[in-house]
């Protein structure tokens, strides 16, 4: 099987859905002639041409309104933002006409769009470029939000979202674009709200989306040879629709959980996903769920106190040692 | 007493037209009159903000339009959505909030919606359907027809970023949108000069290289005469216009405000209704003996019947199945 980074794994899916589709197309800043601020795109403006691989000037509430407007009349638009910490320029475009657009219309107007590009911290960008904006999207009724960890799911789950007639919010890793994966060379798709167990085991869940996959699989490793704890990797992949299911059963074979998340904790994703254990799995729980979040601050620029404010491998060995009762 | 607003010489020969245009006035103007009086009942909730007073600038523009060309508007959109072919029935049932309103219920005075008539909205933050509009837009140059959009807002929302923002990439992608800007003076209860450095609207689209025009905003054939020439630019040149119609709304911003008071006087609005766009016409076709008072009688007639039918069936639409709370979500 060939191996991508999950750079080239959304190119190839945008290739892809753009070569089978003429009603997908791609907009946003960089996206053509400087070939995408993170590359993503690259060689796509050849491929499509400037109609299908728009440059749009630095204006993220108008490019996303076009996006929103362009699907209501049946064209299928893929709206890259630079970053998510500037489409917090487009959340109007986003809240109150993607979301809603079915809804108030009475079911006459889907909006077939996908918004993505990168999100969460990279190193040492400080307060305004290191946000993960997950739970703010996953609260929003008629948005689905994604937010894959591998090349191989980044690509399945975007050819997906493109399909989608719903608006999906597609929050990229930018410290993943270099992640090297296994990518099937024949075609595939993967659900939205299809969890996925990235390793199996017996004593702990832990819970996990996006960057943060790394960081639990790697605490997964050190708790089996450091301390003979056998930690199920559970990656949720998509935020909304959320896989209630597959956390459940996960929990009810562990009896204890841990959830990690790049974001704040108040109001997070892990909340929603401790209030679904609770409500689930409530007596199969052998210890309170521990959340692993990123500090409940503005990202700081000095590189220690960043590297303090983010989910690392050692904060979730601490997480699972107090759900064990090992330490 | 101001000057009645004559700009154009009635051509006999398109008396039917003048009479399909007073029509569709009166027909609005009596739908909002109706529908007042139901909010002030109780019979319908929410916001609702009348159109009494600019029926010139949505009749004028949209008969200037094909049938299979898109039409925005912003929340004060009654007779937008009428003039472009809604039912009045399924209008006032939406107001109702009925499960036979054009959207079903779900949407209300604010968001009506008819894909049928390439109405699509209804849209209730200023300034916000701006950039669908282009966005429209940019899929009419996409697939590469000659439909046009028409997008109507007020003048308040040429200080918000999306009219900016939009205008900017309708006129550097060369978009087939005409921006209709609705000046009727005031934002709620600010009036432009308090809000605008710049009070003349039209002379923005000098920002954006992008062909303007001001007109009469009581007169529907000078607004049908300037949208016909924006809409020729649209379709042939494929290139976007900002029109400002400068007009005059006779009711407060939405019924729960004051028609006149702290932001404008009573003084101010009596001498705007000498403007009236409805009686305009009727006197400049009555001159040109284009109508009669019987042919006018006739016509209130058939309007008042048609807008009884609707309050008729509004009244006797079901409210929403208690299921339709969770349906439309999403697109399964």
């Amino acid at each position: 099987m060939p191996t991508l980074t999950y750079r080239d794994a959304l190119n190839q899916a945008l290739r892809e859905e753009m070569e089978r589709d003429p009603s997908v197309f791609l907009m946003g800043e960089e996206v053509g002639v400087y070939q995408g601020a993170y590359k993503v795109s690259r060689g796509l403006l050849e491929a499509f041409g400037p109609l299908r691989v728009v440059d749009t000037p630095i204006a993220e509430l108008g490019f996303a309104g076009v996006g929103v407007g362009a699907a209501m009349v049946g064209l299928r638009p893929v709206i890259e933002f630079m970053t998510w910490n500037f489409a917090l320029l487009a959340i109007d475009q986003l809240v109150n006409s993607a979301a809603k657009m079915l809804y108030m219309s009475g079911g006459q107007i889907p909006i077939p769009v996908v918004f993505r590009g990168p999100g969460g911290a990279a190193l040492q960008l400080a307060a305004q470029h290191s946000q993960a904006f997950e739970s703010w999207y996953a609260h929003i009724p008629g948005l689905k939000v994604v937010a894959p960890a591998t090349p191989h799911d980044a690509k399945g789950l975007l050819k997906t979202a493109i399909r989608d007639d719903n608006p999906v919010v597609f929050l990229e890793g930018e410290m993943l674009y270099n992640a090297k994966g296994d990518v099937p060379d024949e075609e595939y798709t993967i659900p939205l709200g299809a969890a996925d167990v990235k390793r199996e085991g017996g004593d702990v869940t832990i819970i996990c989306h996006s960057k943060t996959v790394a960081v639990a699989l790697k605490a997964a490793t050190r708790l089996a040879e450091e301390l003979g704890v056998s930690a199920e990797v559970v990656d949720l992949r998509t935020i909304r629709p959320l896989d209630t299911a597959a956390i459940a059963s996960s929990v009810r074979k562990t009896n204890r959980c841990v959830v990690v998340e790049e974001g704040w904790p108040f109001c997070g994703v892990g909340a929603q996903v401790v209030d679904e254990v609770q409500r689930e799995a409530f007596d199969d729980l052998d210890a309170p769920v521990i959340r692993v979040t990123g500090a409940d601050v503005p990202m700081p620029y000095n590189k220690q106190l960043e590297r303090a404010a983010k989910p690392d491998p050692d904060k979730v060995i601490a997480a699972v040692k107090r759900v064990t009762y090992l330490d | 007493m101001a000057q009645p607003a004559f700009v154009s010489q009635l051509d006999p020969d398109r008396a039917e037209f003048y009479r399909h245009l007073l029509r569709q006035m009166l027909l609005v103007r009596r739908f909002e009159e109706r529908a007042g009086e139901a909010y002030a009942q109780g019979r319908i909730g929410g916001f609702c903000h009348l159109y009494i007073g600019q029926e010139a600038v949505a009749v004028g523009a949209l008969t200037a339009l094909r049938k299979d060309d898109y039409v925005f508007a912003s929340y004060r959109e009654h007779a937008h959505a009428i003039v472009q072919g809604t039912s009045v029935s399924t209008v006032m049932a939406e107001l109702f909030g009925r499960a036979g309103g054009c959207s079903g219920g779900k949407g209300g005075s604010m968001h009506l919606f008819d894909v049928g008539h390439n109405f699509l909205g209804g849209h209730g933050i200023v300034g916000s359907h701006l950039p669908l509009a282009a966005g429209a837009g940019f899929a009419i140059k996409y697939r590469d027809t000659d439909q046009v959009v028409i997008c109507f807002f007020g003048e308040a929302a040429v200080n918000i970023g999306a009219f900016h923002e939009t205008l900017n990439m309708a006129a550097l992608w060369g978009l087939p949108v005409v921006f209709l800007c609705e000046n009727n003076r005031y934002g709620m209860g600010t009036a432009l000069e308090r809000a605008a450095a710049v009070y003349d609207v039209y002379r923005r689209a000098c920002s954006y290289d992008m062909a303007e025009e001001t007109v009469d905003g009581m007169d529907v054939l000078a607004v049908h005469e300037a949208t016909t020439r924006a809409v020729e630019r649209a379709r042939v040149e494929r290139l976007p216009t900002l029109i400002e119609a400068r007009t005059y709304r006779y009711m407060g911003h939405s019924m729960a405000d004051p028609i006149h008071g702290h932001y404008r006087t009573k003084e101010e609005l009596e001498e705007q209704k000498q403007k009236d766009p409805i009686l305009d016409l009727q006197v400049r076709m009555a001159e040109g003996n284009l109508l009669d008072d019987g042919a006018l009688r006739v016509m209130k007639q058939a309007v008042e019947e048609e807008i009884d039918a609707a309050m008729a069936f509004a009244e006797q639409s079901p409210e929403p199945a208690p299921e339709a709370l969770f349906t439309d979500v999403y697109r399964e």
